[in-house]
């Protein structure tokens, strides 16, 4: 079907609208108050660590449901014919829910790292917002790759699950695939653990 | 990324049960032993130890192959019947629509029954079991063909088929084969349309596997025409147009003669060209319509090495078709103690 003229109307009225908005600002010399410095500092960093946490938690959560929901059913409709896949095949859920836990462990992480702060000078809240972007930083990297992780394993394991059900020596086979498909869970949390290490809010 | 995603919300449990079905399907060892049964009762026995079990158990002793094919119709019909009944839309429609082409074979059986006055009941079990009389409804009663036209427009879903085809006046006068393939190009069409509208990896499997049964059936009708009253105007308005012959093709269908010109079109497309090449007519080759057969089944088959479509389902029924065919063939060869052709099934997988 395509994009709808409903769809491309909207999007070229709204790209022609900040087209617009932006050309007035710069030609009327008022583009100083397109200020992404004031935005960012206006920002405490309080609310980046916490979004931070809200978003390794919840991205996390997301890959891993979507790959257990994926599977799950793959699982229950395969073990119809050949119950003898149902208890194996548990092992790609398990793998799916590992992705949920790192999103966990890292929330836990992050969030041990946030106190509160009465700093006024600028050399001491530079270092305060430093480490709120930190764990932003962290909170982001670890719930997108959980989330891609998640729903790679889910769906390998889909495959992995009808497969097994047709030819018992595929399974194994499969599982290493997954395995590889749930290391790149465990690099999100490294790179994240390395984001939010040393990152200090306290005075 | 869509299909990938989110297939398997709603129809995940429905493939895994149909690939568990489409593992019981007969393999080539599984023919190996009927083709060596001697009566109908080893059959029976053979029958037994495949994914069909006891269903031939409460038979009494002097089986025929007639028994034994409504005993396999019924199993595939509750198969499917489960699958639709675990099936969410869109999946519910497409599996519908499957439906849709038996519903034509029963429609075309009452017109045909209307109009030499036989009743219903006469008919009922030659009906194809896998559309139910309840979906027939209200034209099963009518007993003109004028009823039967209001009844069907009104209470089936193969009413847009007939609205812009048939007249209420065609069905007294045409053919009952040309209502029947004029129906069934409407259908064909219809369901290719909406198998484009679902898009995604559905669209790719169903449309490459509809296009060819719609070219397949337009050299079938020009194949048969040929020394009938059928003129080539008449021919080329049963064609379907969603094939891969559409239009250049049909074009030159329409002004064949011959067999060898059938041939001549047929050259002109890779697939058709080897599918006319490996056939013949002489007494010993392979006809046209085994080498349709096999490329068929050969499609169907390669419908199961996609996940996440529908076009397991459609490929499912085809295959257990074929199959409930090929042991039909093979009983009978066994019945009638004709052995010689009983090699002449097509072997699944």
């Amino acid at each position: 079907m395509g994009t709808s003229y409903l769809t491309i109307g909207g999007l070229s009225a709204s790209i022609g609208l900040l087209i617009y908005a932006g050309l007035t600002y710069m030609l009327t010399n008022y583009g100083f108050r397109f200020d992404v410095g004031w935005f960012l500092l206006s920002i405490s960093p309080y609310q980046w660590a916490l979004i931070g946490i809200a978003l390794a938690v919840s991205l996390s959560v997301l890959g891993a449901a979507l790959g257990i929901f994926a599977t799950g059913v793959s699982i229950l409709g395969g073990g119809v014919k050949a119950p003898r896949i149902r208890t194996k095949n548990l092992i790609s859920i398990i793998m799916c829910e590992a992705v949920a836990i790192y999103g966990l462990i890292m929330g836990i992480v992050i969030s041990g790292y946030i106190s509160s702060f009465s700093a006024t000078r600028i050399e001491d809240l530079a270092l305060k917002y430093r480490a709120g972007y930190k764990l932003f930083g962290a909170g982001l990297s670890v719930g997108l790759c959980n989330l891609f992780c998640g729903v790679c394993v889910g769906l390998v394991g889909s495959g992995a699950a009808l497969a097994d059900a047709q030819n018992s020596s595929l399974f194994v086979r499969i599982l290493i695939i997954e395995i590889f498909a749930s290391a790149i869970g465990l690099f999100g949390l490294i790179v994240s653990i390395l984001q939010s290490s040393g990152s200090n809010m306290a005075d | 990324m869509k299909d990938d995603l989110f297939f398997n919300i709603d129809h995940g449990y429905a493939e895994g049960l149909c690939r568990g079905f489409k593992s019981g399907i007969l393999k080539a060892a599984d023919y190996h032993n009927l083709v060596q049964c001697e009566t109908l009762e080893d059959l029976r026995l053979h029958l037994q130890s495949t994914d069909y079990g006891n269903f031939l158990a409460n038979e009494a002793s002097p089986l025929t192959v007639n028994i034994i094919d409504d005993r396999l119709g019924e199993k595939l019909v509750q198969e499917f019947q489960h699958l639709r009944n675990v099936s969410y839309q869109p999946l519910s429609t497409f599996m519908d629509y499957i439906t849709y082409g038996y519903m034509i074979d029963n429609i075309v059986l009452l017109i045909t029954g209307t109009l030499n006055q036989r009743a219903i009941n006469d008919l009922l079990p030659r009906f194809h079991p896998l559309v139910t009389f309840e979906q027939l409804g209200g034209i099963a009663i009518a007993d003109t063909p004028a009823q039967l036209y209001t009844a069907v427009l009104v209470d089936t879903p193969l009413g847009p088929y007939f609205k812009d085809c048939i007249s209420e006046h065609d069905l007294d006068e045409l053919n009952v084969e040309i209502i029947r393939s004029t129906l069934y190009k409407a259908y064909i069409e219809d369901f290719y349309k909406y198998c484009k509208e679902i898009g995604g990896i559905t669209a790719e499997v169903m449309c490459d596997i509809l296009a060819f049964e719609a070219d397949r059936r337009a050299f079938m009708i020009t194949i048969n025409a040929f020394g009938t009253a059928l003129t080539q105007d008449e021919r080329f308005k049963l064609y379907p147009a969603c094939g891969y012959l559409n239009p250049d093709g049909l074009q030159e269908l329409r002004r064949t003669d011959s067999y060898e010109g059938v041939r001549d079109v047929a050259a002109r497309y890779p697939v058709y060209k080897s599918l006319f090449d490996g056939s013949g007519t002489n007494l010993g080759d392979k006809t046209i319509e085994d080498k349709f057969f096999e490329h068929e089944v050969k499609l169907n088959m390669n419908a199961f090495l996609r996940q996440f479509h529908f076009g397991i389902f459609f490929s499912y029924l085809k295959l257990k078709e074929q199959e409930i065919r090929n042991i039909i063939w093979i009983a009978e060869c066994i019945s009638q103690k004709h052995r010689a052709r009983i090699d002449n099934y097509i072997p699944l997988f």
